[in-house]
């Protein structure tokens, strides 16, 4: 049941050094690009910040520019029609490619933005509805009890908390191995996939390694997977709308008939994306084929510790995996 | 000992005074009047008082103190809308969808879930379909947008969209049909030959509860041909 939203002041910089400024006096800021996630915060009124910043009028911080290695550089407020119309991204990382195509629907596709999506807040029911939950401050997880409604949550790695990440493009970005640019105050660093998203171990509140008054200016990825065999594919209950049940990003360069090399990423069964490394060991050196895909079948979910209501995930995410390799195998 | 006798519908509606006598301890006689209170009044209280309290959190916002940092936005924003440019006083916190249905009175727009999941808000800005119950007013201040009022042409003809929806009996119950023509014209705008699947994603963002898809999508494969 939504609301109308709570007072607040409306910050609209130009420029990223505005943005600073604001965020900076602010005692209690909240960045808002395209706003599909922040708004409905506001609208169920879990979250009430005083000050919203948006920041899709910045120029600088939008367009898809052509690095020198072969990668991209891609602003953050790119939206996700524009990652999936784009020709370049097309040609060289179908993965992300594909995986923006597959967000939601064309109306939150015009809206959302590529900073957003890797941002976003996890879709745990009992979180959004402002249960006092470990990841909202309180030392309960309502998820992962007897009786509650986790067929969408987590299956490696929980601390306490068993959400999950909810985005499509980031398993693809961090199979692409991007890197994350971000403007803190006074610095700006380079953060890669592996150390953007966190889990609930390192910090239970937040989804990515932003801290307040850091910007994402945008997302380069590397010239090193460019042009080379990629998947993706998600699954969730809708076709559009719903977020990834689980999702799979590949991308792998051929020898011959055989892996030469690989990066496999499976998203929405731990709080961050999940580099399937045991996967990606066992592809190397290999043809695909049925015998592959067995084997990748038999490892891709080790380690899953299931809740009550998702082990559906652990089959999906064999299987998910299989047809990545068998994807190579077609091509 | 009161007495509680077989439901006697007469009673709600009986006017003029009830009055019952009732000994109290002084031993004076005091009249006393029954609350007559109907299933249909206490439904009608209830939704009443709802609406009075639903309405007023909204009616407050627009009561809101002043900016208190000059860095944030005007208040006063002018929007363009269907071609005409508006001036309006519209809060921070205030979506595109409030905006367009209660101060410029464009109802064509409807609120159907308020949080971008159903489609029947679908607007066009600078000819990208959104849903404008999941955006600010402030954040569209500056783009042109059109909503299902401004499809058809000046002199009252039906857009081929709208022209082929009836045709195909599209709508139902007529709810989605706003969100359906807005969001079929701008993929027709974008890509006037849609193959059907393309057709089929374009009109993905917008949920149809009579489940008319097919109609609206034969809707909108005879307006690429008629277009």
């Amino acid at each position: 049941m939504t609301d109308v939203m709570h007072n607040f002041e409306l910050y609209q910089p130009g420029t990223v050094a505005d943005a600073q400024a604001i965020l900076k006096d602010s005692d209690d800021p909240w960045i808002i690009a395209g706003g599909k996630d922040s708004l409905g915060w506001f609208k169920d009124r879990v979250k009430q910040p005083s000050e919203v910043v948006d920041i899709a009028g910045i120029e600088e911080l939008q367009g898809i520019r052509e690095e020198d290695d072969g990668g991209l550089w891609i602003g953050a407020l790119t939206t996700l029609t524009e990652i999936g119309a784009s020709d370049v991204i097309k040609n060289r990382f179908p993965a992300l490619s594909t995986a923006a195509d597959h967000v939601a629907s064309p109306q939150i596709r015009n809206a959302g933005t590529i900073g957003g999506n890797v941002s976003q807040d996890t879709r745990c029911g009992y979180y959004r509805d402002g249960f006092p939950c470990y990841r909202a401050g309180g030392n309960t997880c309502y998820a992962n009890t007897p009786t509650a409604m986790n067929r969408e949550h987590a299956l490696f790695e929980a601390s306490r908390c068993v959400a999950v990440t909810p985005s499509d493009t980031a398993p693809a970005l961090a199979a692409l191995e991007a890197t994350f640019v971000i403007q803190g105050d006074g610095d700006r660093r380079d953060v890669s996939a592996d150390d953007f998203f966190i889990g609930p171990d390192i910090d239970i509140t937040r989804m990515t390694s932003l801290e307040r008054g850091d910007i994402l200016l945008g997302i380069r990825i590397p010239g090193k997977w460019a042009g080379s065999n990629q998947y993706f594919e998600k699954v969730s209950d809708r076709n559009v709308w719903d977020f990834a049940l689980v999702n799979i990003a590949m991308a792998a360069s051929m020898d011959g008939g055989t892996v030469s090399d690989v990066s496999m990423v499976c998203g929405g069964v731990q709080c961050t994306p999940r580099h399937l490394s045991e996967v990606e060991d066992l592809m190397r050196g290999e043809s695909p084929g049925s015998n592959l895909e067995t084997l990748v079948k038999r490892v891709a979910a080790s380690g899953a510790q299931p809740l009550n209501f998702n082990h559906f995930k652990v089959p999906m995410m064999r299987n998910l995996a299989a047809r990545a390799v068998r994807s190579l195998a077609a091509g | 000992m009161e007495n509680y006798g077989p439901y006697d519908p007469t009673l709600d509606y009986a006017p003029g005074p009830a009055t019952k006598e009732i000994a109290v301890e002084s031993g004076k006689v005091q009249s006393w009047k029954p609350l007559h209170m109907s299933r249909r009044n206490f439904l009608r209280s209830v939704v009443c008082s709802g609406t009075v309290i639903a309405g007023s959190g909204y009616l407050f916002t627009t009561l809101a103190p002043s900016r208190a940092d000059a860095r944030s936005v005007e208040r006063l924003v002018s929007l363009n809308v269907n071609g005409r440019t508006r001036r309006l006083d519209v809060p921070p916190n205030e979506t595109l969808a409030t905006t367009l249905r209660y101060r410029l009175g464009l109802t064509g727009t409807k609120i159907g879930c308020n949080q971008a999941e159903c489609g029947a808000c679908t607007v066009m800005a600078n000819g990208a379909t959104i849903y404008s119950c999941s955006t600010l007013t402030h954040r569209v201040r500056d783009k042109e947008i059109v909503t299902v009022e401004g499809i058809a042409s000046d002199d009252g003809t039906l857009h081929p969209v709208q022209q082929a929806f009836m045709d195909e009996i599209a709508p139902q119950c007529g709810f989605c049909t706003p969100g359906q023509v807005v969001a079929a014209v701008a993929l027709l705008n974008m890509n006037p030959n849609p193959t059907i699947e393309e057709a089929r994603m374009g009109l993905s963002g917008n949920v149809c509860r009579c489940g008319a898809y097919d109609h609206y999508l034969r809707g909108t494969m005879k307006a690429a041909e008629r277009l």
